[in-house]
């Protein structure tokens, strides 16, 4: 009964949701209408307190807090999370210059999207170009490419290239064929191998851009957040990077920010030489890199983690020198 | 010659292989269905644990059960390319091993999907390949090309049992019950009048056609999924020949194989002769070339071109996979080459142990073209997890891939105990054939005198 009355709530919220956000005119005597049946429904009490929100069309609307606080249910549907937000090119620069390997990029996601401790949809490696030259952190996640080779191969369309550049899998659709992740030239998919416990956690109704809760014999990977995009926020790796390196942005605005200092971002990548990882593959990703040179932090500093997690570069010549000398 | 008292003679010559079962033959079987029953049993921990029971992780994602499978589809389109060869071009001493070619077809085509299966980590949602296809995907092709391939090859299968039962159920009235029904229903009414004979003779010979036509499509379809992609070891323009050729390789290595067992455990000496071994043994030796020359090209211009991600994957075959290396692209080459090269070592159990070779040094070819490359990806591995860096085949794996093996060589026996694997009407075309070469020979030696 509870449940069935819940439901029944959210479908008039969701409802309420998007008429209120579609665009003006033809709406708005039915948007009020249920907005009165919905407030009349659940009593809420206005906080008085205003947010600004990012509607699907790009529009910035005015919500109340306490309204926005109680709407699980406005999470995007499967179906509403193929089309992508209008009139944005999602653009992330990772500026290596900066990376000690604080691992807070990695830490943020995982808490977002409910990962465990080596489900990592952001991984952190250590790069060394040749053998001259000295070794650097890159933090990577999805590409977002825009001639992604994972969708081109998969038999069902569960992985699809939105509008907005983001590349999503819909995990209600996906069969486990794995394709998709033998096909990534970057290793940034992967695969739920067996059962875990958050996956019956049905109390976060499951989307496609929050990737929770993920489903056994699917396939995950780093989805750019579009949940934090619609609401105006950074996603959670650029958010919680101490040292600003992730800046996020849109590249129709040739705008991008990691919450610090917000810059353009084609004078960010003429001056300072942006380039992207394996350019040559033709997949044209979405992630820029500007180079790691000036660096703020030496590179020792990213050995301040886990054993373990050094452990996973043994195989970087330069850390096995740093290991003969006792460094680490 | 009188052609019902032959046929009759036939089917009295072949009922003690289709009625008999000899105590060995019984302990073969229940040994075989004891295998498939583990492999069921493996099949039901994967179903419930999920894909963590075996040994592929997020690097490699594909293990051996991707090449049981592309090792059970190619021997299958290898099948049906030498049947249909062997049909189209009325090759003279096709008529024993046709029907051994044909069943190897039929029944690999059966097992070799089931095996993708086991790799796709939702059955349960099998059917959205159908509901949701999308076109671009080569799995979408191999879907459709496996599909095709597995009709063509059913009708060409019964078409070439049609005459055979029809000879089955006139003269099996000492057969039980049931198999004299079910040769009925099967024969479809066959009265091996020469209209009924033509027009078969003609469809088969069309389907045959066709059936190597679908084959070579199947096979590059196949190839296509690797070598669409764009890791280093898999992005190779040859790989759909390649693949045909290797496909034929264990093809016809497996034929051997099967006529050799065949012909000892079931004594067809008088059917299948030295000279069908010699034959098949220098179509493997042609093919062992090719094959050799093809895999020769591929890791060679990979090796002389040396781009970083092509040598780290050469690096990986020559430390951590060299003796699999040697043994699958040195000895499972040379081995038969240098057997077979000889006409003096071409003996029918000489010939049988280059197929063995031949065989096993293909599956681990297979082995060498999925693993490694997946564990050399174009951004290292930095992993601490033993698993996910390299793959080892858990004991779930190998039983169910045993289990496919053990299937295959059950349902081969079943099969044989419902026609005999020797086609009898072909028997009767080939002495008809003959006939009527001798009376030709005797019109033109009499109007020359």
């Amino acid at each position: 009964m509870e449940n069935n009355k819940n439901e029944k709530k959210s479908t008039n919220r969701r409802n309420f949701l998007k008429l209120g956000l579609m665009s003006s005119v033809t709406a708005v005597a039915g948007a009020s209408l249920i907005s009165n049946l919905a407030v009349q429904d659940e009593e809420v009490a206005e906080s008085g307190e205003k947010m600004r929100l990012l509607t699907p069309d790009g529009k910035i609307v005015e919500v109340d807090a306490s309204n926005v606080n109680q709407y699980p249910e406005a999470l995007i549907t499967p179906e509403e999370s193929r089309k992508g937000i209008p009139n944005r090119k999602f653009v992330m620069v990772i500026d290596l210059a900066k990376c000690k390997n604080a691992r807070k990029c990695v830490e943020g996601c995982q808490e977002a999207h409910k990962l465990d401790y080596n489900e990592e949809f952001m991984k952190v490696q250590l790069i060394q170009d040749n053998p001259e030259a000295s070794p650097y952190w890159l933090p990577k996640p999805c590409f977002h490419c825009d001639e992604p080779p994972c969708v081109t191969v998969c038999p069902t369309g569960a992985t699809f290239k939105r509008e907005d550049n983001i590349v999503l899998i819909d995990n209600d659709r996906c069969i486990g064929c794995k394709f998709c992740v033998t096909s990534c030239p970057y290793s940034a998919r992967q695969f739920n191998w067996g059962h875990k416990d958050k996956f019956d956690d049905k109390s976060q109704p499951y989307s496609p851009e929050t990737s929770v809760p993920a489903a056994e014999g699917t396939v995950m990977k780093c989805d750019f957040c579009p949940d934090m995009l619609r609401v105006g926020k950074l996603p959670h790796c650029a958010s919680s990077c101490p040292m600003g390196v992730i800046y996020f942005g849109d590249k129709n605005e040739d705008i991008v920010t990691n919450g610090e200092e917000t810059v353009r971002f084609s004078q960010l990548i003429n001056d300072r030489g942006g380039y992207r990882h394996l350019e040559h593959l033709g997949t044209k990703p979405n992630v820029y890199y500007l180079p790691a040179v000036n660096r703020q932090f030496p590179l020792e500093r990213g050995f301040d983690v886990e054993e373990d997690i050094i452990e996973r570069y043994k195989d970087v010549p330069y850390v096995q020198d740093l290991k003969k000398q006792g460094k680490i | 010659m009188n052609l019902e008292k032959r046929k009759r003679e036939l089917a009295k010559e072949f009922s003690p292989l289709l009625e008999k079962t000899t105590k060995t033959s019984k302990i073969w079987i229940g040994f075989l269905i004891a295998v498939i029953l583990v492999g069921v049993y493996a099949f039901f921990v994967q179903l419930f644990k999920g894909h963590i029971v075996t040994g592929m992780r997020d690097n490699v994602v594909w293990g051996i059960y991707i090449i049981n499978f592309i090792f059970f589809v190619c021997l299958s389109y290898s099948g049906a390319f030498i049947s249909g060869v062997l049909h189209f071009f009325k090759t003279p001493w096709k008529n024993s091993v046709s029907r051994i070619v044909e069943i190897i077809t039929v029944l690999s085509l059966i097992i070799g999907p089931i095996f993708i299966l086991l790799c796709i980590g939702r059955l349960d949602r099998l059917h959205y390949l159908f509901m949701y296809p999308r076109i671009q995907s080569p799995i979408t092709w191999d879907i459709i090309a496996i599909m095709t391939d597995l009709i063509g090859c059913f009708i060409y299968l019964y078409l070439t049992f049609i005459p055979d039962f029809a000879i089955l159920r006139d003269n099996s009235e000492n057969a039980s019950k049931w198999r004299q029904k079910v040769y009925k229903y099967l024969a479809i009414g066959y009265q091996d009048t020469p209209t009924q004979r033509e027009k078969l003779h003609k469809i088969t010979r069309t389907m045959s056609a066709m059936v190597i036509a679908l084959a070579i499509v199947a096979y590059s379809v196949l190839a296509w999924i690797f070598s669409l992609t764009l890791q280093p070891g898999w992005n190779s323009s040859i790989f759909a020949p390649y693949f045909i050729v290797a496909g034929l390789y264990s093809g016809i290595g497996v034929i051997i194989i099967a006529m050799y067992l065949i012909r000892k455990y079931y004594n067809l000496e008088h059917y299948i002769r030295k000279v069908h071994f010699i034959g098949a043994g220098i179509v493997l030796l042609v093919i062992s070339l090719l094959f050799g020359y093809f895999t020769f090209s591929e890791y060679f211009s990979r090796w002389f071109s040396h781009k970083t991600h092509d040598a780290n994957l050469l690096n990986t075959l020559f430390s951590r996979y060299f003796w699999m290396f040697i043994f699958a692209n040195y000895i499972g080459v040379l081995v038969p080459i240098a057997i077979l090269f000889f006409k003096k070592l071409r003996t029918i159990k000489s010939i049988t142990f280059a197929a063995v070779i031949a065989v096993i040094g293909l599956w681990f070819n297979r082995y060498l073209i999925v693993v490694p490359t997946l564990e050399t990806p174009y951004l290292p591995i930095q992993d601490t997890r033993e698993e996910f860096i390299h793959y080892t085949a858990t004991w779930i794996e190998w039983s169910l891939s045993f289990a496919g093996v053990a299937a295959f060589i059950l349902f081969f026996i079943l099969i044989m105990k419902l026609v005999p694997v020797i086609p009898m009407s072909g028997i009767i075309d080939n002495e008809r054939e003959q006939l009527k070469s001798k009376k030709t020979f005797k019109k033109i030696i009499t109007e020359q005198l």
